[in-house]
C-alpha cells in the first residue's frame, strides 16, 4: 500500500467516524464537530487520491478543489454555529430532544 | 416512565447495529478507490500543466484557481459572504467583556501582529509561482483580527461605509471582471496572458482583503454594532 493510499483509506475511516456522530449524537456542537471530521476526511481522501502515479507531481485540480472545500467548510461551520446559538436561546438548551416514543 | 439505562447487553448490540452499516460503507467507498486507475496518465496533472503558459501563472493550483477555475473561485467567495450575511442576520455580535489582556498575549499581539500583516502580503504575492494565495493570504489576515479582538485592546473602527465595501470588493472585482471579459468577447472570466496575472494579482489582493474580514465577521458571530468612529470590523 503506497502512502497516498493510506491517506485515502485514513480519510475513509474519519469520514465514517464523522458520520457516526452526525446520525447517532444530539448534542447540536457535537454534531457541527462531527461535520468537519466528515469534512477532513473527504479532503484527505481527494488530496490522497491526487498523488496516485508512482512518480511525477501530483494533480494540482485536487488540491485546488480542497482549498475550496476548506473555505466552504469554514463558512458552513460559522454559520452553524450561528445557528447553534439560536436555537440555544430559544429553546435553553443546544441539545435535540428526544424523539423516542415513550 | 421506562428505566433509562440499558443494560450492557443491550447497549453492545445497539452500538454494533449502528456500525454495522456504517463500517460497510467503508469498507464499500475504499473498495472503489482501490480500483481507481493508478497510472502516470490518471488525472488532469498533464492537461494543467499544458496550459499554465496561457494562464499568464506559474504554479499550476493557483492556475486551477484563478484561470482554469475561476468561476468555481468567484462563486466560492460568493458562499463565504452569504454565510457572512447569514450570521449578521441571526444575531449582533455580542460584546467582548473590556477586561484587560494579559501579558502574554500583549506581547504576542505585538510581536505577532505585524509579522502576520507581511505575511499575509507575502503569501499573496507567492501564490503566483509557489504554494500561496488568495485564500491563504485572507485566513492569515483573519488570524491577525481575531488576536487583536481577543486581546480587547483598543479594536480600530473603520466607517460603516467603508466596512462594508472592503467585505464586498473581491465578490465585485471578480464580478466586474467576469462581465468585462464577457463584453470583450473572450467569454466570462476568460483571462489570456500576459494580461491576465495583472489582473489575478489585483482580483487575488481585493479577495483576500474580503476574505480576511468576511471570516473575522463570521469569528465575531453576528452583525457589528454601530459606535462612535464607525464599527469595529
Amino acid at each position: 500500500m503506497t502512502p497516498p493510499e493510506l491517506f485515502a483509506l485514513a480519510g475513509v475511516a474519519l469520514f465514517v467516524a464523522g458520520l457516526d456522530g452526525l446520525i447517532r449524537r444530539a448534542h447540536l456542537l457535537r454534531r457541527i464537530l462531527a461535520l468537519n471530521i466528515m469534512s477532513s476526511g473527504v479532503f484527505l481522501v481527494i488530496a490522497g487520491l491526487a498523488k496516485r502515479g508512482a512518480d511525477g507531481m501530483p494533480d494540482p485540480v485536487p488540491h485546488a478543489l480542497v482549498i475550496t472545500g476548506i473555505v466552504v467548510s469554514v463558512a458552513v461551520t460559522g454559520l452553524a454555529l450561528a445557528l447553534m446559538l439560536r436555537v440555544a436561546a430559544a429553546t435553553g438548551s443546544a441539545e435535540l430532544p428526544d424523539v423516542r416514543p415513550e | 416512565m421506562r428505566e433509562r439505562r440499558a443494560r450492557p447487553l443491550q447497549r453492545a448490540a445497539a452500538a454494533a447495529l449502528a456500525w454495522a452499516p456504517l463500517l460497510a460503507l467503508g469498507a464499500l467507498v475504499a473498495r472503489a478507490l482501490r480500483t481507481l486507475p493508478a497510472d502516470e496518465d490518471a488525472g488532469l496533472a498533464d492537461a494543467a500543466l499544458d496550459s499554465l503558459a496561457l494562464s499568464g501563472l506559474e504554479h499550476p493550483v493557483t492556475a486551477v484557481l484563478m484561470s482554469y477555475r475561476a468561476y468555481d473561485t468567484l462563486l466560492e467567495i460568493a458562499v463565504l459572504f452569504l454565510a457572512m450575511l447569514g450570521v449578521w442576520s441571526l444575531a449582533r455580535a455580542p460584546s467582548l467583556p473590556a477586561a484587560p489582556p494579559g501579558l502574554v498575549l500583549q506581547f504576542l499581539n505585538q510581536l505577532l501582529v505585524p509579522f502576520l500583516l507581511l505575511f499575509a502580503g507575502f503569501l499573496l504575492w507567492a501564490g503566483s509561482r509557489a504554494p500561496g494565495g488568495a485564500f491563504q493570504a485572507g485566513a492569515v489576515l483573519a488570524a491577525a483580527g481575531v488576536l487583536v479582538t481577543l486581546s480587547g485592546t483598543a479594536t480600530p473602527r473603520v466607517p460603516r461605509a467603508l466596512h462594508r465595501v472592503l467585505l464586498l470588493l473581491g465578490l465585485g472585482a471578480f464580478l466586474v471582471t467576469g462581465v468585462v471579459t464577457a463584453a470583450a468577447g473572450g467569454g466570462f472570466l476568460a483571462l489570456r496572458a500576459p494580461a491576465a496575472k495583472a489582473v489575478i494579482l489585483a482580483i487575488e489582493a481585493a479577495a483576500s482583503l474580503s476574505i480576511g474580514l468576511g471570516l473575522l465577521a463570521i469569528f465575531r458571530g453576528g452583525r457589528p454594532r454601530a459606535g462612535a468612529g464607525g464599527e469595529a470590523p
